[in-house]
């Protein structure tokens, strides 16, 4: 281990650590001697005793944003740390959309690259690599900086798996943001959960996706039930999300969540690169498209050519007969 | 009612239809070929026209960095409506990353003093997704990622952002930089009319030295990364794959039987 200091970014939801900032405490405790966090909202405190059982010895509290969008303040606030001459030697952040917005803003005013869309990173010498899945995850991209300064890397969910170490509570340090004036001027003046029932979809054991090949927004009913059925969650590709069937947080793929499941059920989604990289490693996939050179099929353990409308249906009342 | 000047941030990639290659040197992505609109950019130019024509005036101004002089996918834009192109070209920028990528278009988008600058969440080809945050900052703006939802009222832009539970609210004083999703608006056909005009549409092209940047900063050098390997990854086993003869269900109660799902 070369490594001095990794930082993680921690996003805090309702005082809990998003699972994908955990997955990164834990990789970073195989990379680096010290794990340190850096976190904002009101809730730092609350999330300071698991930031501290995966790893981390400090969380570095940006503190409560105001309703301001993290990505300014809290890249004004690292940045300031690592000009003060607290710099680690990498800074991970999680592939979220505030984990993004952070990432970009800190690169540019650090003036440091940044690496995205990583799902692995090791020490190749003194350096570390880190590795991307390319072509819809056919194939792997290593690559690594080659200037100094704080290696930036924004880390898909799912890449390494969260293992607490028993470490103590997180010392928890202010870390305030300087003024970073009329840059910081977005408010968030209203927030809008969906509400779900049943397991969240990047933590279901079965994910039922439906996408275009439905035809239409009420066929997603069946993709509900039949999930509700096999006690699982609901899930969509970006098509049907982006023509307003089914809300954002039901997409997977790329730009929507990446799931593992034990099995993935896709119902007329044609696997585009961008839907793939988000489910093509869940343990068993199962696809129903009626056209027999759908890409999906490349990656289903069992494909069914056929029409949703038919098979669906007959699935679920197969299913609920056994109930 | 202000004009609105609104700048829209267009990348031009190879058509994504056709089978992705990389250069065997760089590793890079091979862009020397044909390039086309971004269908991910065709969003904020409908987005765009759409926000200029209700504030009752104003102009779409397109920016772009490609290689070769390409401007097949500016015509394609500028015939859904805006009226003028800057295109950075320069062989200084090939193998540029997102942060070299952002230097030059924020140097380029400074030049057409915007209201509003909109780009999408991310490129179809490379996603990285940190070049439009990346520019703001260098733009000293505020910005708003992921919006779904964008309207101008008073100077003030007000985006339903999309987040990992639902969507957010979200107002921010102009300038600003905001992307948009694909969900956002549903962009228009070129007409016939709108293909002509934009043939004599003026596109600024633009070099390095022009934008006032250092070449050390752009382009392999300025992106201090480099790609050690590309390797094919471990293909999933083949499945078996049946047409469905009435009996597709009871085959996928045997399959989740046998992983005893149910
Ligand atoms: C930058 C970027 C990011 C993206 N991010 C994502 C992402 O996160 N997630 C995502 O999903 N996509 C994403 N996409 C979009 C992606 O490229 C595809 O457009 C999308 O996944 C297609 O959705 P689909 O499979 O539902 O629709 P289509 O591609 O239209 O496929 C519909 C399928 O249904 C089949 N079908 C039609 N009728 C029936 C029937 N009656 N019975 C059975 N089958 C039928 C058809 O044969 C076809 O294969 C992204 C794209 C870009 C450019």
């Amino acid at each position: 281990m070369t490594r001095a200091s990794i930082w993680v970014l921690a996003e805090v939801v309702d005082g809990t650590p998003i699972t994908t900032s955990l997955e990164l405490l834990t990789h970073a405790r195989s990379l680096a001697s010290t794990v340190e966090a850096v976190a904002w909202g009101a809730e730092t405190a609350a999330a300071a005793a698991t930031l501290g059982e995966y790893g981390a010895t400090t969380v570095h509290d940006v503190g409560d944003l105001a309703g301001a969008l993290p990505g300014v303040p809290v890249a004004a606030a690292i940045a300031a740390l690592v000009e003060g001459g607290a710099a680690p030697d990498a800074i991970l952040f999680p592939a979220t959309y505030d984990g993004r917005d952070v990432a970009g803003r800190l690169s540019a005013r650090l003036d440091l690259p940044v690496l995205t869309n990583v799902v692995g990173l090791d020490e190749e010498g003194d350096a570390l690599s880190s590795t991307h899945a390319i072509f819809g995850g056919t194939h792997n991209v290593v690559a690594r900086f080659t200037g100094s300064g704080p290696a930036l890397f924004v880390v898909r969910a799912k890449s390494f798996a969260a293992e607490p170490s028993g470490g103590a509570p997180a010392a928890v340090v202010a870390a305030p943001a300087p003024d970073t004036g009329a840059t910081n001027a977005a408010r968030v003046v209203a927030r809008h959960v969906e509400e779900r029932s049943g397991p969240k979809l990047d933590e279901a054991d079965v994910v039922v996706s439906g996408g275009r090949g439905l035809g239409e927004k009420d066929a997603y009913a069946m993709i509900e039930e039949l999930a509700g059925l096999l006690h699982g969650a609901a899930g969509a590709s970006r098509a049907i999300v982006d023509a307003g069937w089914v809300p954002y947080s039901h997409q997977v793929g790329q730009t929507g969540k990446t799931v593992k499941p034990t099995v993935y059920l896709a119902c007329g989604i044609s696997g585009a690169t961008q839907h793939m990289v988000g489910m093509k490693n869940s343990k068993n996939i199962v696809a129903i498209n009626k056209d027999q050179d759908a890409p999906i099929f490349s990656v289903a353990d069992l494909g069914i050519v056929g029409d949703v409308h038919k098979v669906v249906p007959k699935l679920i009342e197969a299913l609920k007969a056994r109930a | 009612m202000h004009a609105m000047n609104v700048v829209v941030c267009v990348k031009q990639i190879p058509d994504p239809a056709a089978p992705p290659a990389l250069d065997p040197g760089t590793h890079t992505l091979d862009r020397s070929g044909k390039l086309i609109l971004d269908d991910s950019d065709a969003y904020g130019v409908e987005m765009a026209l759409q926000l200029a024509d209700a504030a009752g005036g104003g102009e779409v101004t397109l920016v772009s960095m490609a290689p070769n002089g390409e401007v097949s996918g500016l015509r394609t834009a500028l015939a859904m409506g805006a009226a003028k192109a800057i295109l950075v070209s320069d062989d200084a920028l090939a193998g540029s990353d997102a942060l070299s990528t952002a230097k030059v278009l924020a140097a380029a988008v400074r030049r057409a003093e915007p209201d509003l600058v909109l780009a999408a969440t991310e490129s179809t080809d490379g996603y990285t997704g940190t070049t439009p945050v990346q520019m703001a900052e260098l733009l000293g703006m505020p910005s708003v990622t992921f919006a779904k939802k964008v309207e101008i009222a008073d100077g003030t832009v007000k985006v339903e952002r999309q987040t990992e539970a639902g969507y957010d609210e979200v107002t921010c004083p102009l300038p600003a930089v905001v992307t948009v999703t694909a969900g956002v608006v549903e962009p228009r056909y070129p007409s016939f009319k709108g293909i002509m005009a934009a043939k004599s549409k003026p596109v600024d092209t633009l070099t390095v030295a022009d934008l006032g940047l250092d070449p050390s900063e752009v382009g392999a050098t300025g992106s201090r990364q480099e790609i050690t390997s590309v390797t094919e990854a471990e293909a999933r086993q083949a499945g078996e794959i049946v047409t469905d003869e009435g009996d597709g269900a009871e085959r996928i109660v045997q399959f989740l039987e046998q992983l005893k799902v149910i």
